[in-house]
């Protein structure tokens, strides 16, 4: 299935959208997946000539496709989403990581509702590597409001 | 239940989310959650899913857009305990 109805929504873009492919959908999930490409400007820096994908932007990935994709999904069902007019906001993070993502490689994150309640979605995520060992787990949440001035 | 008891359950709700730089002694029947506890929304929305688990009780958005202070929510919880 095409999830183009999501990830068009996205309010991302290069060098800062970490969402490639959207492998499954449903009211208390998401499934999707994302490739770090070598080029990405970080591994210039993280570190010095021993590129590694910062903690971060493995977070930034897993709130990405795990909480904004399904936030997007939720909010479409339940008829409160006004494109281009949405506001949203990371409130909490709490992840451990476990493993190294090097360059090129392609990560799955899987994310399950905790709850969504009053516009607040928490989530608890895993990312999982092309091996399929856990890299990176923990929980997300995010806010979502409707931006009335849109 | 009396008003007591349900005003020092709140409050221990309460505590927990409330910033470093704002003391429990901060909280009376008037404050106010955002403006004057420094309470975010992102934790407003756990101090009420704490409170629906603490009084067994369930709140709709209405509720939510209504509780701006200590007092708001005690009279919701009081509410929704009486059409129980």
């Amino acid at each position: 299935m095409n999830y183009y109805h999501i990830t068009s929504q996205l309010p991302y873009t290069e060098p800062f959208l970490f969402v490639d492919e959207l492998i499954e959908v449903y009211e208390n999930g998401v499934v999707g997946t994302y490739s770090f490409s070598e080029d990405s400007y970080f591994y210039k820096g993280h570190f010095k000539n021993a590129p590694v994908t910062p903690g971060v932007m493995l977070t930034e990935c897993c709130a990405q496709i795990g909480v904004v994709c399904l936030g997007i999904h939720l909010l479409q069902k339940e008829g409160d989403f006004t494109p281009n007019g949405m506001q949203i906001g990371m409130s909490s993070t709490q992840m451990e990581f476990l493993l190294p993502v090097k360059p090129n490689e392609k990560v799955t994150v899987t994310s399950e509702k905790i709850y969504f309640r009053f516009n607040k979605l928490k989530c608890s995520v895993k990312m999982h590597n092309s091996d399929g060992k856990l890299v990176c787990k923990g929980e997300i949440s995010g806010m979502f409001k409707a931006d009335v001035h849109a | 239940m009396n008003e007591e008891i349900k005003y020092n359950k709140l409050k221990a709700i309460i505590k927990v989310y409330l910033p470093d730089d704002v003391s429990v002694d901060a909280i009376t029947l008037h404050s106010n959650f955002i403006s004057e506890l420094n309470i975010n929304s992102a934790n407003l929305v756990d101090i009420v899913l704490d409170v629906e688990d603490e009084f067994d009780i369930m709140l709709e958005n209405d509720d939510m857009d209504k509780m701006q202070t200590v007092q708001d929510a005690l009279t919701i919880i009081d509410a929704k305990l009486e059409a129980k």
